[in-house]
């Protein structure tokens, strides 16, 4: 079968995969929308200037003390989830008790902020951060040369989803967590600190999404920009996977990675609006997204 | 927490700083000596980098050198934000408070909307920042100068100069709107005339891509020798950067940026831009008098090097002054047509384009350059990063008038 | 929703002596709203008093959404751009005279959110919210995409005609009271259809949707007609800009321009009668005057958005009203 509707094999298999790639990235993201949701009941509208914000602390990191990729997986999502930390402290935590509307006028006017001090402080151009050299080349497939770098991007992204996934689901402190979002008072009733769970919960949502933007620094321009580009897709995958489930915005990020990948190929005009179809077809027959709970 | 005596506070800010923001008619009676320029560009978006600041201090350059020869001269900025309803009010106000003439101006929607305020209130719009070259065609104005560069010039050099060169077989990748669009138009035509072939192109929506990995291996897959980019801005710089991490550029193919400024290739690092091809038509390291001006603009632009678009504020506010200094500040202040005209009639000198003419058209004239971008071995410093290819000369460089359309040209 | 209410006010709606249904408070800031509307281009520059009452129109059409009704919309870019649109091309292409071509792109609007909001009726909350921001998505890569748009360039050189035929809008002045005219009456309109038995449904459902089912209402379609409603008044406020300024592009469909009248309401006080018209003068006016500033705007933008979650829920007219102890 040398050509699938008028399409070459190889081609159409390369494209899967990159497809696969560009999944990873947007269920990581949603993944920390998820779990923000999903435990807080707040929409971060930030995740976008979070996720921009990772990307550029490992580019500090790098530029200003010398620290290479490595050391910044770990220490930008630290930085950047104890930011998250400070905000849920002074500002979200005043948000719980409101309508969601509020939540999502207040991070989206942070996401501003954000975006507009960086702008005023590096231009809007970008800063330039190479792929590491232990992960550069590309491996050659027959059907296409694959990076390295991106084989990276799926196999760490899959990892951390699945691990993020087991820590709410198997073990005490993700029960506690769940058990939080049902009935707080009682929770806090048997001795468990509540409102620092939350905390905690925020900023570690906030460090996935500057996970992300580590990873995303070598392959997209490091620019104020870039979060704003990404964060209404990722929006599409979470309340297509259902607002309230982490497995629904992992499984969603991937499957809409593939189907973008295929419009790209067949239709590539649309791929942006693809989603969008979709979140509406989707939102029509199944209110609360494909594995929500309403 | 209650908020009463707070958000009467913060009322009374914000309506003071509203009352401080409004347009008050101004009963200040001009001054009749002074001529004041606009410059109205992007200071806060995508765009900033590449004129914003950078431009209005070389505005500010062009008075300083041009002295004082009997008039003052003011100039003041606006950030239009790229959103053509905020620049049309500032052109508007502008224009109708005492601003003589209206610089630089990105993006095609507000370029094309302030040239028609201009010739409604008969004033003077120098254009130096957009791209459509419809402002010297069907939407041209007696009133206009179309400055700087315009995709059929950046098509002719970058597509003809480049098959030239020998990159014979095309594969476009457009951003799926007009510029985009007219970009790989002009282009693709400039290929075939020159004897090449486009092999294919892929179109994306615009502006919502950042992975290009998809349409880079298609490219790729076409086998073509140049893959062409009729994208801008940080499209382009996506663009390139996953072109480096699949390898493209080590198996010789090469990249040929079709709009692309200098602060482009500074963000990207000379590691990832190495090889690119593009067209600028002014370097600062080009010759002397380029060197000279760049040097003089350093204590204003400090780290960074002006790039064409910023450069083209300089030379067209030092040209615009000539022309008021040669006909006389109370004559240039009744009819923009008649500054337009003048500018038109004086030959243009300066350090940074050397000498060119302005055509009746309104587009300006000068010499296109096809550079390509060093390797990191070969480049001396920050933003030592072009090397020439190709000039293509001012006579060639542009669109013919009697191709483009313009009401005012009966060919 | 969960939460409190975000338009419940602090003073009970008691029977109150009314003139044409405003309260004596309301009546007396209409009457200074008039007052402003005459007086004003004679001191302001009245290409921005345009502008203003144009968004304030807009902002007024969204407020009858989010204000009266409790529903977020996050797309209401599409039906002012779209509106623009249309009467641009009326005005330019067909030279229809600016009321008819205002009312054809009010029309079309209208249409549109016909069958945008039959469409999104069907779910609530965040997902309302989601699918007209969805939907709106797809009318911006329409507009992109469709060669009567004019792509990225936009409609350019839109004539601003005269009105009946005979009456030229060039002149400035002209067109300010034209302006002003529309946005009085489109005002009033809203005034009449919230203070009528039809609001007293809207607010009902606002409150409490289930009870209002329970007593019999089709909510869905009062719902559903409070949409289109919106939507064609947004297509009027866009219409008469684009023959303000002569040009429509794609910023008036861009989802920051659905974001920028969510503010706008917020500011002003949602669910006010005189919010949305303060909301949009301040940030209109903010804008004219960062931009002579630079480079803060998103900045600045970013901290009334928080500053107005935080410690100004009710808006600048739900505060005032609140320290007067009146209904604005």
């Amino acid at each position: 079968m040398d050509e699938i509707f008028g399409i070459p094999t190889p081609l159409l298999f390369g494209q899967l995969l990159l497809g696969l790639i560009n999944g990873a990235f947007y269920a990581m993201l949603s993944l920390g929308l998820a779990v923000i949701f999903g435990l807080l009941n707040i929409i971060n509208f930030t995740h976008g200037a979070q996720f921009m914000m990772g990307a550029f602390v490992a580019w500090m990191l790098l530029n200003y003390l010398g620290i290479g990729y490595w050391w910044a997986l770990i220490l930008s999502p630290l930085l950047v989830g104890l930011t998250g930390v400070i905000l849920e402290r002074t500002m979200i935590c005043q948000l719980y008790k409101m309508d969601h509307l509020y939540g999502m006028l207040l991070t989206f006017g942070l996401s501003l902020i954000i975006e507009g001090i960086f702008r005023n402080q590096y231009g809007s151009s970008g800063m330039p951060y190479r792929i590491p050299p232990e992960l550069s080349g590309a491996w050659d497939l027959g059907f296409m040369f694959m990076p390295v770098y991106r084989g990276w991007v799926v196999v760490f992204a899959l990892f951390a989803c699945i691990t993020t996934w087991l820590v709410i689901e198997k073990t005490r402190l993700g029960a506690y967590l769940r058990a939080a979002t049902e009935n707080a008072p009682l929770v806090q009733a048997f001795g468990v600190n509540v409102p620092r769970m939350i905390t905690l919960t925020y900023g570690a949502g906030v460090a996935l999404a500057a996970l992300a933007g580590v990873l995303a620094a070598p392959i997209y321009s490091v620019n104020p920009q870039m979060g704003t580009n990404l964060i209404i897709v990722v929006f599409a995958v979470v309340v297509i996977g259902g607002m309230g489930s982490i497995l629904g915005s992992v499984l969603t990020g991937f499957g809409l990675g593939i189907v973008e990948g295929l419009t790209k190929v067949f239709y590539p005009e649309a791929s942006a609006t693809v989603i969008f179809i979709i979140m509406v077809i989707v939102l029509l027959a199944r209110p609360a997204g494909l594995f929500g709970r309403a | 927490m209650t908020t009463t005596r707070r958000s009467v506070l913060g009322g009374a800010a914000a309506g003071g700083a509203a009352l401080g923001g409004l347009p008050w008619r101004s009963a200040r009676a001009q001054a009749a000596n002074t001529i004041r320029i606009g410059v109205l560009n992007d200071m806060s978006g995508p765009y900033r980098d590449i004129s914003g600041p950078y431009g209005l201090e070389c505005a500010r350059q062009a008075v300083q050198e041009f002295g004082n020869r009997g008039f003052n001269v003011e100039i003041i900025n606006a950030d239009h934000q790229n959103r053509p309803d905020i620049g049309v009010n500032i052109a508007r106000q502008w224009y109708d408070q005492g601003v003589d003439m209206v610089l630089d101006v990105p993006t095609s929607s507000v370029g094309l909307a302030v040239a028609n305020i201009a010739r409604e209130k008969n004033k003077a719009y120098v254009n130096t920042g957009s791209a459509t070259s419809d402002l010297t065609g069907p939407a041209c104005t007696p009133n206009t100068v179309h400055w700087m560069y315009d995709t059929y010039m950046l098509a002719k050099s970058t597509g003809g100069a480049m098959v030239r060169a020998g990159g014979d077989s095309w594969f476009f990748i457009t951003a799926d709107y007009a510029f985009g669009h007219a970009l790989e138009r002009d282009t693709a035509n400039f290929v075939r005339n020159a004897g090449g072939r486009v092999m294919g192109q892929v179109r994306y929506p615009f502006p919502a891509t950042t992975d290009f990995s998809s349409f880079l291996v298609q490219a790729q897959a076409s086998r073509a020798k140049v893959i062409g980019m009729a994208n801008a801005g940080a499209d382009t710089i996506n663009t390139v950067k996953q072109a480096a991490e699949f390898g493209i550029t080590r198996r010789g193919v090469k990249l040929a940026a079709l709009l692309m400024f200098l602060p482009d290739v500074h963000a990207l690092g000379l590691q990832t831009a190495q090889g690119l091809i593009l067209t600028e038509s002014f370097y600062w390291d080009l010759n002397d008098r380029t060197r000279a001006i760049s040097e003089r603009l350093r204590p204003r632009l400090r780290d960074v090097r002006p790039n064409m678009a910023s450069i083209a504020n300089y030379s067209a506010t030092l040209h615009y002054l000539k022309a008021i200094a040669d006909m006389g500040v109370a004559a240039s202040k009744v009819s923009g047509v008649d500054v337009i005209n003048r500018m038109k009639g004086i030959p243009c000198d300066d350090d940074a384009f050397g000498a060119g003419t302005i055509r009746a058209d309104g587009r300006k004239l000068c010499p296109s350059y096809l550079f390509e971008v060093k390797a990191p071995s070969e480049s001396r410093g920050a933003f030592d990063y072009y090397k020439l290819l190709q000039t293509t000369p001012a006579e060639e460089a542009f669109r013919p008038m009697s191709e483009g359309n313009c009401p005012m040209i009966r060919a | 929703m969960a939460g409190q209410s975000m338009t419940s006010s602090a003073v009970p709606a008691g029977p109150q002596e009314s003139i044409f249904g405003f309260t004596k408070a309301q009546f007396i800031a209409l009457c200074l709203m008039f007052v402003a509307l005459v007086v004003a281009p004679f001191f302001l520059y009245p290409v921005f008093l345009m502008k203003l009452l144009c968004f304030a129109l807009f902002a007024c059409a969204f407020n009858l959404l989010i204000g009266y009704v409790g529903l977020t919309s996050f797309g209401h870019a599409a039906y002012f751009g779209m509106g623009g649109y249309i009467t641009a091309h009326s005005a330019k292409v067909w030279g229809l005279t600016p009321e008819i071509s205002i009312l054809i792109g009010a029309l079309l609007a209208g249409v549109q959110g016909a069958i945008f909001g039959w469409v999104a009726i069907r779910r609530q909350g965040i997902y309302f919210a989601m699918i007209t921001l969805a939907l709106a998505q797809m009318i911006y890569f329409l507009c992109l995409q469709a060669p009567f748009t004019g792509g990225e360039d936009g409609i350019q050189a839109v004539p601003r005609g005269h009105l009946f035929g005979f009456i030229s809008l060039a002149p400035d002045m002209n067109m300010y009271w034209f302006v002003a005219a529309v946005f009085v009456i489109c005002f009033l309109l809203i005034h009449r259809i919230v203070h009528s038995p039809f609001g007293q449904v809207l607010k009902a459902i606002r409150e409490n949707e289930p009870r209002t089912t329970s007593l019999g209402y089709r909510t869905d379609d009062y719902k559903l007609v409070a949409f289109i409603l919106s939507a064609t008044i947004a297509g009027v406020a866009g219409g008469t800009k684009s023959l303000v300024f002569g040009i429509a592009t794609l910023t008036d469909v861009h989802w920051s321009m659905s974001g920028e009248v969510l503010l706008m309401t917020l500011v002003g006080g949602l669910g006010t009668v005189f919010g949305p018209m303060i909301g949009a003068a301040v940030i209109v006016a903010m804008q004219n005057y960062l931009a002579e500033m630079g480079a803060w705007v998103t900045v600045i933008q970013g901290v009334i958005f928080i500053a107005c979650v935080l410690a100004f829920r009710r808006g600048i007219v739900g505060e005032i009203g609140n320290l007067l102890r009146v209904r604005l």
